[in-house]
């Protein structure tokens, strides 16, 4: 009987390097309150936020994913040609096809590595490092490279109470390869189809060919929904990744969870009950909210403050439009 | 078995004080939760969840806007 072969890979992999790049502009709250008739102390009470991290208007999201990836790939001490997979993950790429990530892998010299765009929001970079992970292992690929990376500038409403004023543009990377010891820990991700209209695009892009006089699309969500939703189902979420990788929440060091509202972040921090110990990751205060760029922008941060170091462990946690999330215990690069 | 509306409000105003360190004796059934008691809707939303899990009901996010006052909200809680 003829027997096909199959490939296998490496028992562990680890983060080798990471980069970012942030927007190039700091935008303060008073920038954006009057459209909104809001100010700069309510929108600090309420989400945290003192400025966010805006792109050039020629910036594209293949710009600061490519910033970000060459310093990934760069700190992880390979050669581009050596990744054979590159996922980017993004919502705010404005091409139906062809998706963002060969665009990347071409621009990096990161041919010709499998390359695709995945669109899970603010879980994307969570559920990147799920599968980079599992195709290390598979033996897919020797080194993959995941993209966290959004310009959500282009999908703004100035006059939108409910989102857009917390939205910034930046990209984060990692290079994920082989490990002697195991550096991330299982996958917990899922997703609540059922709450897809709480944090949503306006209308279609079918509507806005249509249907005369539909307004550019641009992001909304039911904020207080999704404050529920995220501070207290997400909770259980994060100890099952804990508790899937086999510690406790005493072993943590840093909590990194996507950077969508301070306010989240303080009561997931209550739910899960993380010591005291904890560095907990607020790059949301200067950043903002950058989607699938938050979790590697907040992890670089604690870096370069010297409030983690490498080989820490860090809980990580996304969240967002679908409802989707993803969770993972790493040790950091 | 049910609470009564007094129970109900004993609890909330626990709940109340320890979000918004707020005196329970402040948390009256005609207060406002936002113009009496300054509570923005993700403090509101906290509560609510809190409140759901202590009393074991179900308060669907549509819902909490027509919960303006603490009575309200008592009212809401105890025939649920």
């Amino acid at each position: 009987m003829t027997t096909l072969n199959v490939r296998r890979g490496p028992e562990f992999t680890r983060i080798l390097g990471l980069g970012v790049a942030r927007g190039e502009h700091a935008v303060p709250n008073d920038d954006l309150v009057e459209p909104i008739s809001s100010s700069d102390e309510w929108i600090r009470k309420m989400t945290g936020i003192v400025t966010r991290v805006r792109a050039d208007k020629d910036t594209s999201v293949i710009d600061l994913s490519e910033r970000a990836a060459r310093d990934a790939i760069a700190q992880a001490g390979i050669d581009a040609s050596e990744i054979d997979a590159v996922i980017l993950s993004t919502i705010s790429y404005p091409h139906i096809t062809p998706g963002g990530a060969p665009v990347l892998a071409d621009r990096l010299g990161a041919t010709p590595a499998a390359a695709f765009d995945i669109s899970a929001a603010c879980a994307g970079y969570c559920y990147g490092i799920g599968q980079a992970d599992a195709l290390v292992r598979s033996g897919a690929a020797r080194h993959v490279l995941v993209v966290g990376a959004e310009k959500l500038s282009d999908f703004v409403d100035p006059a939108d109470r409910s989102i857009s004023y917390l939205l910034g543009d930046a990209a984060g990377a990692v290079v994920i390869g082989a490990s002697d010891t195991p550096g991330i820990g299982p996958t917990v991700w899922g997703s609540e189809g059922s709450g897809a209209e709480l944090i949503r695009q306006t209308d279609s892009w079918l509507d806005v060919r249509d249907k005369p006089g539909t307004p550019f699309p641009t992001l909304r969500q039911e904020g207080p929904s999704v404050f529920k939703w995220a501070s207290f189902k997400m909770a259980p979420v994060a100890l099952q990744a804990i508790e899937a990788a086999g510690i406790t929440p005493d072993d943590i060091d840093v909590f990194i969870p996507h950077q969508a509202n301070i306010r989240i972040i303080d009561q997931m921090v209550k739910q899960i009950g993380l010591p005291k110990h904890v560095v907990v990751a607020k790059d949301i205060v200067d950043s903002g909210n950058t989607s699938a760029a938050s979790i590697p922008l907040a992890t670089e941060r604690v870096l370069r403050d010297g409030d983690a170091k490498s080989g820490d462990l860090a809980l990580q946690i996304g969240f967002g439009a679908g409802l989707v999330y993803a969770a993972q215990v790493v040790v950091l690069p | 078995m049910a609470l009564s509306k007094d129970e109900v409000l004993v609890g909330l105003a626990e709940i109340v004080s320890e979000e918004t360190d707020i005196d329970t004796a402040e948390v009256t059934l005609e207060k406002s939760f936002t113009d009496d008691l300054d509570i923005d809707s993700l403090s509101m939303m906290t509560i609510v969840t809190l409140a759901e899990e202590k009393f074991d009901v179900r308060i669907p996010d549509e819902k909490v806007k027509d919960l303006v006052t603490v009575g309200d909200a008592v009212d809401y809680i105890a025939a649920a």
